[in-house]
């Protein structure tokens, strides 16, 4: 146990210390998101200008349920499990996860399977076409023959992530140091708690779903074929049935980062919070009542539309608990800006909007009018970038001193900041207006008077996507150059366990548990 | 909650990495084969992951019997074991889910009917639906014609006969309700073993664990007579419609599970011999059974929702 790290490769291939295997979904999560970020750069750039100038439109289709597929399941998924590996054991003081081998399995399960499905962009057929939600008939009757790589992928991957969760639910119910009540857990141990429960709920139905396309494709079923007595609209419940608990799997987390983040730069504890604790499950079990929201425009009895509309709606409730405390945890704090407090702002700010679009698209009549449009495209990108994807960054800056005993360099952290703030929101702000007037989303070619604000936005798109290799410079740099501290506190406002380990963390804390008053 | 020191972290280990790739293997395969290209590179990973395991199951076996793991990392196992089976749940709740869809929905509105009167005000745009395009379509369940005939297609063809209850002077040729008493039965036979072990009574934990496996084993030899029978006598498959792809998905998931749970018991038997398991400790043997008791209660929702609700 007291040993360091391996020596050579074998050190990450077999690796079993919760923090290398950390660190590996971390690294991979940024490479997804480098690759997924380039085919959205490949997709605004082809929407720079109305016409077809760069690419075809088929191989717009396959950008478009690329980017998407790999920023959700190869990004934004493993970062989050990445944080977790890193910090759920030094927050509950625990010796490592719970399962250290199968930690690792979950991991390495990524690569293969991410590789399988990058490598149909080189197959005959091009790589799938359908979109992230990958609807049928489109991904059953009219699917390239590569969507049997994508079904298996999905496969795979969803198996990892399901053990991914295993372990953290066991990590966090079985390991916490003596002393270490639930509703003492800090706030990111309990909103990954409530994550992995999801996953392990969802990822199943995931599975289900594919596996009912692999057999309309290859073996004649008739799932979603009415042909057969089926209906394609089975699809689509039983994809949302996962796909909206999904949407919360990636924020919920963030949730957790955040209420780390502004307690620590407010000086001042986090304000209510067992109200979080109870507003995040709360999130999490109505996550599993109100799928059809996405589906308002299918052709739903009256009856459905108005539960779904309601039951959506009720959501806004506990997720405007959680902005009210988190606004009352700044209120009066002496409050300064570092960079991760900046990204915290920002995230609050901007995924509040992408919550009141939400709302807005909660309403089944309106819908009607804004469904499958760049409203739609635009809602999500502010939950799921300038939510998940900010909190990440945030949660990288606020722990990469702990991880390495770098400080980064705040200037330019500052500067990253404020061009991913801009560059941001020129991107995504004017797609409101674009879907409101009517541009459809995934449509490879526009009418002319949707010009100007695409090419606002691809500008903006393409801002953002450098502020994005600073932070992988400005990453780099710190691991390798940064200014060194060893002060176990980091930021001096910060609580926790992870804050009484030396700086950088040792390969192995905790092996025997601290007491918890 | 933690309270013992010294949790056991293995220092490294090559088996998730050989898993990973032989996972990642396997699904490559799997997708040449289903498209009729070569089964071999699924067989390989199939085989890879095989081996894995076994190494896999062989170290935790040796690292129990050396008595590394705590108390607190055997909760850790019995906790990750509950929780897949929870997943399993979830699975089996999407196929079970469709079927609900299909039959209370789905096969409602394309008859022309509102699926859910009062409710549903579906009455007009049904009716249209069925009258525009699939005229002639009635709903029923279990459904023998598939709107595909209907509209004059073959691509769908329906079965000739149902899996369904053939009344009363029939009933012993049912086999689904001798696969039920064969499954239940061997839920209590499990039992009776565990009970066993516990006392420390290997040769009676011996006797109804292979009773338990024999029973798994008839389970399974009367799934395939009736598939046999479906297939050849009934005209009922996975292409007759939404009736059979939810029948043969259902009950097809559910006798894998059966199969790996059967196979899972039987190393348990296989390892009895072998010394293994004491009376505080069984916990190989009590995830199998515990398996095997999921596998069970969807057997019989499967029993009430696919044969007899039918
Ligand atoms: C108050 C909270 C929220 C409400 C009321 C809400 C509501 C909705 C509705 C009604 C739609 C469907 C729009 C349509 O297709 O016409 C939608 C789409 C979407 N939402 Fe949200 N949402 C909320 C929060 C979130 C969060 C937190 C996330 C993720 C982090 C998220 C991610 C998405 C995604 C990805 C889609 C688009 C899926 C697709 O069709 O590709 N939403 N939202
Ligand atoms: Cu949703």
């Amino acid at each position: 146990m007291a040993h360091g790290p391996a020596k050579g490769i074998g050190r990450w291939l077999f690796a079993t210390n919760h923090k290398d295997i950390g660190t590996m979904y971390l690294w991979f999560s940024f490479a997804m998101f480098l690759l997924g970020g380039f085919f959205a750069m490949v997709i605004r750039a082809e929407l720079f200008e109305p016409g077809m100038q760069i690419i075809k439109p088929e191989f717009f289709n396959q950008m478009t349920t690329m980017h998407g597929l790999i920023m959700v399941f190869g990004a934004i998924m493993p970062a989050f499990v990445g944080l977790a590996n890193w910090l759920i054991p030094m927050q509950i003081g625990a010796p490592d996860m719970a399962l250290p081998r199968m930690n690792n399995l979950s991991f390495w399960i990524l690569p293969f399977g991410f590789a399988l499905l990058a490598s149909t962009l080189f197959m005959e057929g091009g790589a799938p076409n359908f979109g992230w939600t990958f609807y049928a008939p489109l991904s059953t009757t009219y699917a390239p023959p590569t969507v049997n790589f994508f079904i298996f992928g999905i496969h795979i991957i969803g198996a990892s992530s399901i053990m991914g969760s295993i372990n953290i639910v066991s990590t966090i119910l079985n390991l916490r140091a003596p002393g270490m009540t639930l509703m003492k857990m800090p706030l990111f141990a309990w909103t990954w708690l409530i994550t992995a429960f999801l996953l392990i709920a969802v990822m199943p139905v995931l599975a289900g779903a594919v596996t009912m396309m692999l057999m309309d494709i290859n073996f004649g079923t008739s799932f979603f074929n009415a042909a057969g007595g089926g209906d394609p609209v089975l699809f689509q419940h039983v994809f949302w049935f996962f796909g909206h608990p999904e949407v919360y799997i990636i924020i919920i987390p963030a949730f957790g980062v955040i209420s780390a983040i502004i307690p620590t730069f407010s000086r001042k504890p986090l304000f209510g919070y067992s109200s979080m604790v109870y507003a995040t499950s709360a999130i999490a079990i109505l996550s599993f009542v109100v799928w059809a929201h996405h589906m308002f425009t299918v052709g739903m009895p009256l009856a459905g539309e108005l539960y779904f509309m309601y039951a959506t709606l009720l959501i806004a409730v506990p997720t405007g608990v959680k902005v009210f405390n988190w606004i009352s945890t700044m209120f009066r704090g002496a409050i300064t800006y570092e960079t991760p407090m900046l990204f915290a702002i920002a995230f609050v700010i901007l995924f509040t909007l992408g919550g009141f679009t939400g709302l807005m698209l909660a309403i089944a009549p309106a819908d009607i009018q804004y469904h499958d449009s760049y409203f739609v495209v635009a809602h999500f990108h502010y939950v799921m970038v300038a939510g998940a994807v900010f909190s990440m960054t945030a949660a990288v800056y606020y722990w990469l001193p702990k991880w390495c005993g770098r400080m980064y360099n705040e200037a330019l952290g500052k500067t990253q900041f404020w061009i991913s703030f801009i560059g941001f929101n020129v991107t995504f702000f004017p797609q409101h207006f674009l879907g409101l007037a009517g541009m459809p989303r995934r449509y490879a070619d526009y009418s002319l008077q949707f010009t100007d604000w695409n090419m606002v936005s691809s500008v903006g798109a393409f801002i953002y996507g450098a502020s994005q290799l600073l932070f992988l410079y400005n990453v780099i740099s710190t691991i390798r150059s940064g200014e060194k501290t060893d002060d176990p506190k980091v930021w001096e406002g910060a609580e926790g366990l992870e804050w009484t380990l030396p700086t950088p963390a040792p390969f192995h804390t905790f092996s025997t548990p601290p007491d918890v008053k | 909650m933690s309270s013992e020191s010294n949790y056991y972290v293995p220092e490294k280990s090559v088996l998730p990495f050989a898993a990973a790739t032989g996972l990642g293997i396997m699904a490559l395969g799997a997708g040449l084969a289903v498209q009729g290209k070569t089964p071999l590179i699924l067989l390989l990973g199939l085989m890879m992951i095989a081996v894995v395991l076994f190494f896999w199951f062989s170290t935790v076996i040796q690292e129990n019997m050396d008595g590394l793991p705590s108390a607190q990392l055997k909760r850790s196992y019995v906790m990750g074991m509950g929780w897949f089976i929870f997943s399993e749940v979830m699975f089996f709740a999407a196929f079970f889910g469709a079927l609900f869809y299909v039959r209370v929905f789905a096969v409602p509105w394309l008859g022309g009917e509102a699926a859910i009167p009062l409710i549903d005000d579906f009455n007009s745009e049904a009716a249209s639906t069925n009258a525009l395009l699939w005229e002639g379509f009635k709903a029923e369940w279990p459904l023998m014609i598939n709107p595909d005939q209907v509209a004059g297609g073959s691509t769908f063809v329906g079965p000739e006969h149902s899996m369904s209850f053939p009344g009363w002077a029939n009933w012993y040729h049912w086999l689904p309700l001798w696969n039920t008493i064969v499954l239940l039965t061997s839920s209590w036979t499990v039992h009776v073993a565990h009970h066993a072990i516990k006392h420390n009574n290997r040769a009676k934990f011996q006797r109804w664990l292979g009773i338990t496996v024999a029973l798994g084993v008839i389970f399974l030899y009367l799934q395939y007579a009736e598939y046999h029978e479906a297939y050849v006598e009934m005209g009922l498959t996975l292409e007759s419609g939404i009736y059979g792809t939810t029948f043969f998905m259902l009950t097809g998931f559910h006798g894998f599970h059966v199969a790996m749970g059967t196979f899972m018991l039987f190393v348990q038997f296989m390892r009895s011999f072998k010394g293994h398991f004491k009376s505080d400790d069984q916990f190989g043997f009590e995830a199998s059974s515990w398996y095997w008791h999921f596998v069970d209660v969807v057997w019989f929702g499967l029993f009430i929702f696919v044969y007899i609700l039918s």
